[in-house]
């Protein structure tokens, strides 16, 4: 059987006013039918240029260079304008990261599915919205006929990602390029999404181009896999092998800077040094060179070529690996993580061998010396904190309702250790992180930091408070004022606060550059001009400012590429020790926050639902949103990933405004059961500070000590 | 198949060692971009040009080119253009170029001072607004409401009316007190959107009082629109004073404004007498157009959302 798309030294470029970016660079590949192709890389790296251009959609001034793209036999780099109408969507089909976006908001789904349809097959109106019902019931809507009536805003990120997949579907195409189809999504529903899309191709039997940065993603789902770095191929092979032994040492690193859930948390992460090359000037010998521990003179100046090791595995590379990396990379700590709640990290040199020793503190900003007592385990309490956002309606405003963001949550961080927020965007985790910073005021309940309860102090007093209590944002270029200048976005923590000359202040500037790892010249640039990694240090750099006691961090590597991910969880780590913070990391992505925590908490519609060590939560999970969430995460480990049956967790979230009663996990729970609609489960303790609120655990939970109620809800029959 | 799994030794690393977090690009003055990006507009290039041209014709011109512009003289009234009266002279016998500069002298000076008051006016309404919020801001904004939806140039005509003796200052003051609506919505928008970004939450978790926040963050991002808006601003007060001197409401004797003249000329323009129309009447067109362009290509330089890295 030919192959269904079959790519020849395509090379890509981008005309910019004064430069051209070589976005492509000569680049071969084939699809068979039935086959998904799975194609990875960082951001810019040309994965998304390449599927743009079988869809012939690049950007303004972008233009095929030299090559073919083959779809069926036909080359579409020489079709017309005209014939190539006929070919998007009806033989190579496409859909997109943001599915709100590539939706025409003003039209209900039904017509723009069935617009679809009638443009490649001439059927009636009525046949196109049969046809429009078919595939909505297809791609697992329930009731599809009520559903075509629907404007894409009443429907939610994963069902409108359906949709984009109802249409793409529409006309049977041979080829559905996915291009990061569940980056924006949760886990939960990315894992119903990759589920539908493996279900739909073997049914169907269409060839699948999956563009991702997630080597989970490409592990579980895809036959074989691209990595391309630079707009380069790099290496190609069927994922089992190439996950157990690559060649090139991208994929090697690559693969080497993803925290596993399995990873022991104390070792370092692998990472890649520097970003990658600017592609208006490519390096002149392998492309990797630059950023590579093992290239040589060789491969300065000569630029591998793709060679095969077997038929079907091919690299370019002078001095390939072999495999991956183990995954010890540092040494295990000694006995020092014995002493109580410490960090337990003992001191590692980080980064390339250019990490700056960790610096006397900066003499004006004191380092507050805490004198160690009983305080250091409870140094941030949380006590049942109430976040709820009005809802109102009519002119007058009336209250009709609320958003219960937080809901009576409480946890306690000792000092220097780090405790985890994990949830589904939605579950208060972020109102929660802002509730602590005193961005936000708790409706009630106290966060007590040192023994002060900052929701009780005067605006006067907070802000003089709130040196210790610092925030490191999700999106760094947001964060920073594109105004202001590093220099002055470093020194404004100590102006608000009044600390220091401006002499002094400089100093400071300049320590906390060299300690995040930042040139000095930065001092004299604007946010836009550094990478999003770089942005991210400043972030870092800005938060240490004041020296803070707490440092909240809502989804801190989120918005930045594998690579520089490892880069900053190394430096946030070795932060942690040097000064002794102490950090409350928000993120959705349970592997990051299990390879930075001490301990986690798990939420859900605003509850914490399971909260314990990594491990606990990890190997010992008591609640079932908890397992299900874990199952849900893709490992880039071929192996396991394939060995997943099930979905994870079913259905969406449901509307914080009206939780469900009783457990507020039961309309999605495998186990739930009548005593779960009637009572709310209280937390109880399943192992020494190991905590879940469920009725029907996982495991039995450790005996009462007598004076706690609700124990009667447990006798409900458990493990049907 | 034989792969040579080299094992490269340490001393193989890069040469020189890459700083921890890469490199930072070189230097580049964000007035410089925002200058480049500027002058790569050529209409801003072509409007700053006039506006320049202008403001030197109106103020030194009068020094080299003298004219008499206080003595009415009817013998002399209607000379065609000469070497002694370049640009002829009008009805009363004024030199017609030295008119122009002198209407022109108005115009700017009206421009520039009506919409540094509107700017500040609305502005500070605006930031106060936006950064507030409640009730204020209802009663604020309802203030605007009620004021756009007064017929301005009656208005403006009434008030002319009942104070006689219009003056530079005043009928900058009657613009100014008119045209500062707009800002303090562009204002208000711009700040209400900016009080929520993650920079400003940002300050507010070291510490940042509401006048930090003000002066650091808030006013230098809505700087942007508001000098957008300054040179729109202008180019709308020298229409309006138009408008107003051909109604017959604006400047008095010995000031004129261009628009007088252009009211003046009218009922000879049918006697063949162009050089009291035609001039004065491209200069106005001119320099609103010119204003206009800077403008737009002001709104492209400042948005550093826009700017390519």
């Amino acid at each position: 059987m030919p192959p269904v798309l079959d790519i020849d030294h395509l090379s890509t470029h981008i005309q910019l006013r004064k430069s051209v970016v070589q976005a492509v660079g000569d680049i071969s590949l084939t699809i068979e039918p039935g086959e998904t192709l799975g194609l990875v890389g960082e951001s810019g790296c040309g994965k998304s240029m390449t599927g743009l251009s079988i869809m012939r959609l690049l950007p303004n001034g972008g233009h095929i260079v030299e090559g073919s793209i083959t779809v069926d036999g036909v080359d579409v780099v020489k079709l017309s304008e005209r014939e190539m109408r006929d070919v998007r969507g009806n033989d190579v089909a496409m859909i997109f990261q943001d599915s709100l976006t590539s939706l025409n908001p003003t039209m209900t789904i039904g017509k723009q599915i069935a617009e679809q349809v009638r443009r490649h097959r001439s059927v009636t109106r009525k046949v196109a919205t049969e046809r429009a019902a078919e595939v909505l019931g297809i791609v697992g809507f329930p009731r599809p006929r009520e559903r075509l009536a629907n404007y894409p805003h009443q429907l939610s990120g994963g069902q409108r990602q359906r949709v984009m997949i109802a249409i793409a579907l529409s006309c049977d195409p041979k080829l559905l390029i996915a291009d990061e189809p569940t980056t924006a999504l949760d886990v939960t529903i990315q894992a119903q999404i990759l589920g539908l899309l493996d279900d739909l191709k073997e049914r169907l039997g269409m060839a699948v181009l999956l563009v991702t940065h997630d080597m989970g993603v490409v592990a579980g789902r895809a036959d074989r896999v691209n990595v391309m770095y630079a707009g380069r191929m790099v290496e190609t092979a069927p994922t089992k092998e190439l996950f157990a032994r690559m060649h090139h040492p991208y994929t090697q690193a690559l693969l080497g800077s993803i925290p596993l859930l399995t990873q022991e948390r104390h070792e370092r992460l692998f990472s890649i040094p520097g970003i990658p090359p600017d592609l208006t000037e490519p390096p002149k010998g392998c492309r990797f060179a630059p950023r590579c521990t093992r290239a040589t003179d060789q491969c300065r100046e000569v630029e591998p070529a793709l060679e095969p090791a077997s038929t079907d595995h091919w690299f370019s590379c002078w001095h390939p690996v072999d495999g991956p990396i183990a995954r010890v990379v540092v040494a295990s700590p000694t006995a020092a993580d014995a002493n109580g709640s410490g960090t337990g990290v003992t001191a590692t040199s980080v980064g390339g061998g250019a990490a700056p020793a960790p610096l006397a503190p900066a003499a004006i900003v004191p380092e507050r010396q805490w004198e160690a007592g009983a305080d250091d385990a409870n140094l941030l309490m949380i006590d049942q904190v109430v976040r709820e956002y009005p809802v109102t309606a009519g002119i007058l405003q009336r209250r009709v309702a609320s958003v219960k963001a937080v809901s009576d949550v409480s946890f306690t961080v000792g000092r220097a250790e780090t405790f985890g927020l994990v949830g589904e965007s939605g579950c208060g985790k972020t109102t929660l992180g802002k509730v602590i910073v005193g961005l936000e005021k708790a409706d009630s309940g106290n966060v007590t930091l040192r023994g002060t309860d900052i929701t009780k102090l005067g605006e006067r007093e907070l802000r003089r408070f709130r040196r210790d209590l610092q925030m490191m944002f999700q999106d760094p270029i947001a964060s920073l004022d594109p105004r202001m200048r590093v220099g002055a976005v470093l020194r404004e923590p100590m102006q608000v606060q009044g600390i220091g000359t401006h002499k002094q202040q400089e100093e400071v500037i300049a320590e906390l550059l060299s300690e995040v790892g930042l040139p000095m010249n930065a001092v004299e640039r604007f946010p836009h001009e550094f990478s999003g990694g770089q942005r991210q240090r400043i972030g870092l750099a800005r938060a240490l400012t004041l020296n803070p006691q707490v440092i909240v961090a809502d989804e801190p590597v989120s918005a930045l590429d594998v690579s520089i991910r490892s880069q900053v969880l190394n430096l946030m780590k070795r932060l942690q020790q040097t000064h002794g913070l102490t950090y409350v990391v928000i993120s959705h992505d349970l592997a990051v926050v299990k390879y930075l925590s001490d301990r986690i908490g798990v939420m859900y519609l605003g509850k914490l639902v399971e909260m314990g060590s990594g491990d606990d939560i990890y190997h010992h999970a008591v609640h079932h949103y908890t397992a299900g969430l874990i199952a849900t995460v893709p490992e880039p480990d071929p192996s396991r990933e394939r060995a997943k049956s099930e979905i994870g967790i079913r259905g969406e979230l449901p509307s914080p405004v009206d939780p469900p009663s009783g457990c507020r996990f039961r309309t999605r729970c495998p186990a739930a059961q009548d005593v779960c609609a009637e009572v709310e489960p209280p937390l109880r303790l399943f192992h020494p500070g190991h905590y879940a609120a469920c009725h029907v655990p996982l495991q039995e939970p450790m005996p009462e000590d007598g004076n706690e109620p609700a124990v009667s809800a447990v006798s409900a029959p458990s493990g049907l | 198949m034989s792969i040579v799994i080299g094992e490269v030794a340490e001393e193989l690393r890069p040469a020189e060692p890459i700083p921890e977090g890469g490199h930072v690009q070189g230097p580049r003055a964000g007035w410089r971009l925002a200058l480049s990006s500027f002058v790569e507009n050529k209409l801003a290039v072509v409007g700053s040009g006039i506006v320049i041209f202008f403001v030197l014709f109106c103020f030194v011109g009068p020094f080299i080119y003298r004219t008499n512009q206080v003595d009415t003289n009817l013998l002399n009234s209607f000379q065609a253009p000469s070497s002694q009266h370049w640009l002829g002279t009008d009805s009363y016998g004024f030199d017609e170029l030295g008119r122009i500069m002198k209407g022109g002298q108005a115009a700017l000076e009206i421009g520039f001072l009506s919409s540094a008051i509107a700017t500040v006016l609305g502005t500070l309404v605006g930031a106060v607004a936006g950064l507030v919020g409640g009730v204020i801001d209802g009663i604020l904004m309802r203030f605007v409401d009620i004021l756009l939806s007064l017929p301005l140039l009656f208005v403006i005509l009434i008030i002319s009316n009942r104070y006689n003796g219009a003056t530079v200052l005043s009928l900058s003051i009657i613009i100014g007190a008119f045209s500062w609506l707009v800002s303090a919505r562009l204002v208000r928008g711009e700040v209400l959107s900016l009080r929520v970004r993650d920079f400003v939450l940002a300050s507010r978790t070291m510490g940042a009082n509401k006048r930090h926040l003000i002066y650091k963050h808030l006013i230098p991002n809505a700087l942007g629109v508001v000098i957008v808006n300054i040179t729109f601003q202008v180019a709308d007060a020298i229409n309006l004073l138009a408008l107003l001197g051909f109604l017959g409401y604006g400047l008095n004797y010995p000031n004129v404004s261009w628009g007088d003249m252009l009211s003046n000329a009218l009922n000879y323009l049918s006697d063949g007498y162009w050089w009291v129309v035609y001039p004065v009447g491209i200069c106005l067109v001119l320099v609103v157009m010119a204003f206009n362009f800077i403008g737009d290509a002001l709104r492209d330089t400042v948005d550093v959302r826009l700017r390519r890295r």
